[in-house]
């Protein structure tokens, strides 16, 4: 009963403004533009700090990534023929770590090197990941067939190998590879597994697999290949001494990721008085990315605090214009027995309905227009409950708000004076 | 107090008194008068004797500046804006010179206008338009805008307009002011149906013609009753 009252007021209030189609069409185009901007950016946004936020998260975000790097005055006299540059974790890096912090969890000790690799006929050169087991749980992806490493394989120097989905196919790997010979260099390794893998940045921080990655026992790829590697680079050769390219460290709890990624590089300074490794920290990024995030929901939300008042002001407007040019009208209402509150709520209904039309209309401009961003672009967006719900919500506020001041104007006509008005 | 035959209506010394600046307009000047339920009155008097205020005052559109409203057996004088609607709502009907229909809507909407505060269904509502509008011979014209009607045609609407909460109390301010003689003796007929009905009628007129289909006048002068004629 007191629903269907509220249906049928609103369908008065329908009624009444399809009386004047272009001017209710134009009174809500700002509320239109506003929410639909609002709507539009909002989804851009989240597109964007989304798709950040989930390869920042495919680090881990319990995770510390150390990595080797050149030291920048080793670049320079590096022009020397045939230098050798030592740098990087070290074997020792490691074990402390692994022996002296007990917020570590986990550890994994990384080495990297390229080899051309080949199975039956195909060959390619494929990146070679020296490494234990942990790394599978540091850096979780889905078995498409086979195993990963196992403890033994290290400590047995086992020639095995698990190879990425991507080189797989690339090498014509298929479930029934598992069991047959790689060779990578002049080695021959067992293929063992088949993952699944990655791909992308986070950030500036690179995920720590890649496409065309081949998993082996790390003592296998010390043994087999040595911490000496000749790269060529310009007509000259390279050579470097690298014990580990990365370790990977998990610490048990989040809360303690950034004390320990302190006092891990405390430990570290005390060895590599150059600067010859760095310190990744996933959850720092993810902070960092929120907080971008955040500034851009504000500025965000003062542009559409601004275009929703344009907006509201403009419905205003013409409200008072309204209730100006029916005087008559509503002086006939108040006559013929309307309540002040009858004709407050006749007027809000209009201005609310014009609003909240005014909302959906450019919520399906806001929802569109990211779409065929995406469509021309390839730019990700994303679409929450949030990014249409909020902005509909504030529509139906402005309606409110702006409509209080015509209604009430409305609701102070006299009736005399209004039946004298012509 | 609301005794079958009883007043109605009635005014014991009502004074409303206008501010025009400095000056006061004394536009009901200490009038007693009170209307039987049933009666059919005429009021008459040159203009801004205070006729269209009276009836603004018996029609709870406007309050006294002094003296005492009694609108059947209820002071008036005391209710708050809200209940003054609600008297309006209720009690009174009101045909206006100037017709005063919404032209944005139907006769249909005109007519249920005073349903719709009423918070009667769309059903119902739609029912009783339809049997006003056969009552004063417009029920082909329902679904026109007023705009689209004769003088006589849209009075015809404010009547059924008015009739619709089936007031017991009839205000009618100079109803035939804007119509030509013959449509003005139709919409006197219909008024006189209504009086027969029982519906209490007060009239602002000047055409003696008009009055006379009355079964009272009161002449006004000066904001003050001059002279009662009752037959
Ligand atoms: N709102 C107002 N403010 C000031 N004075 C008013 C107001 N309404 C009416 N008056 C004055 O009150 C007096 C009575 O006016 P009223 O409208 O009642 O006259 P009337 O008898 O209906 O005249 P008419 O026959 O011309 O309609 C007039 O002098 C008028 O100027
Ligand atoms: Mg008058």
């Amino acid at each position: 009963m007191k629903q269907s009252r509220i249906v049928r007021n609103i369908a008065l209030g329908i009624e009444n403004l399809l009386l004047h189609k272009l001017r209710s069409f134009l009174t809500m185009l700002g509320v239109v533009f506003g929410v639909g901007s609002v709507v539009a950016m909002l989804s851009v946004g989240e597109g964007a700090s989304k798709e950040a936020m989930e390869q920042i998260r495919k680090l881990g975000s319990n995770n510390i990534i150390l990595s080797s790097i050149k030291p920048i005055e080793e670049e320079q006299t590096s022009t020397v023929r045939a230098a050798i540059s030592i740098y990087g974790l070290l074997y020792n890096d490691y074990a402390r770590l692994r022996d002296t912090f007990p917020m570590i969890r986990q550890i994994a000790p990384v080495k990297l090197l390229r080899k051309e690799s080949r199975l039956g006929p195909r060959a390619m050169e494929l990146r070679i990941v020296g490494t234990t087991q942990t790394w599978f749980e540091l850096v979780p992806r889905e078995i498409i067939a086979g195993r990963e490493l196992r403890p033994e394989d290290h400590a047995q120097f086992n020639p095995v190998a698990v190879l990425t989905e991507f080189g797989a196919r690339r090498l014509l790997a298929t479930q029934s590879t598992i069991g047959q010979k790689i060779r990578i260099g002049s080695d021959t390794f067992e293929v063992v597994g088949i993952v699944k893998s990655e791909s992308g940045k986070a950030g500036n921080m690179q995920i720590p697999d890649q496409e065309v990655d081949v998993y082996i026992p790390l003592s296998v790829a010390r043994h087999y290949f040595g911490d000496i590697y000749t790269r060529r680079s310009s007509g000259s050769f390279l050579r470097e001494r690298v014990e580990l390219h990365q370790i990977i460290v998990q610490i048990d709890a989040i809360e303690h990721v950034e004390p320990a990624a302190k006092a891990i590089e405390q430990m570290l300074e005390r060895f590599h008085p150059k600067q010859d490794y760095e310190i990744s920290v996933p959850l720092a990024l993810l902070r960092q990315a929120e907080a971008t995030k955040r500034t851009f929901n504000i500025v965000l939300g003062s542009i559409a605090g601004i275009s929703l008042l344009v907006g509201g002001i403009g419905i205003m407007n013409i409200m008072l214009a309204s209730v100006t040019e029916r005087t008559r009208e509503i002086g006939i209402r108040r006559a013929i027995g309307a309540k002040r509150r009858q004709i407050i709520s006749q007027f809000l209904i209009e201005t609310v309905v014009l609003s909240t039309i005014g909302g959906l209309v450019g919520i399906i401009l806001g929802v569109l227009t990211p779409k065929l961003i995406t469509f021309f672009s390839g730019m990700p967006t994303v679409l929450t409950p949030l990014s249409i719900f909020l902005p509909l919500i504030i529509s139906i506020a402005v309606g409110i708000v702006f409509g209080l001041y015509p209604a009430a104007n409305a609701a102070r006509v006299d009736p005399i004076i209004a039946l004298r008005h012509e | 107090m609301t005794i079958q035959n009883g007043e109605i209506v009635s005014l014991r010394n009502a004074r409303k008194i206008y501010q025009m600046g400095t000056e006061k307009v004394h536009a009901l000047d200490g009038v007693n008068v009170s209307f039987k339920r049933g009666s059919f009155w005429a009021i008459m008097g040159p203009s801004g004797s205070g006729k269209s205020t009276m009836m603004n005052i018996i029609g709870c559109l406007d309050r006294l500046t002094s003296g005492q409203y009694v609108l059947e057996g209820q002071d008036v004088g005391t209710l708050d804006d809200d209940n003054l609607s609600e008297r309006r709502l209720r009690h009174i009907g009101f045909i206006f010179q100037s017709f005063n229909l919404i032209p944005q809507l139907t006769v249909r909407r005109n007519i249920e206008l005073p349903l719709y505060y009423l918070g009667w269904d769309a059903e119902k509502s739609a029912e009783r338009a339809a049997e006003l509008g056969r009552r004063v011979g417009l029920e082909q014209r329902l679904n026109h805008r007023p705009t689209e009607l004769s003088g006589g045609q849209m009075q015809r609407v404010a009547i059924a307009r008015a009739l619709a909460n089936d007031p017991h109390l009839l205000l009618a301010d100079e109803p035939t002011g804007n119509l030509d003689s013959a449509t003005g003796e139709q919409i006197m007929r219909l008024l006189e149906e209504l009086h027969e009905e029982g519906k209490t009628i007060i009239m602002v007129t000047h055409e003696p013609d008009i009055a006379a289909h009355a079964r009272c006048r009161l002449h006004m002068k000066d904001g003050q009753v001059d002279r009662i004629e009752e037959s």
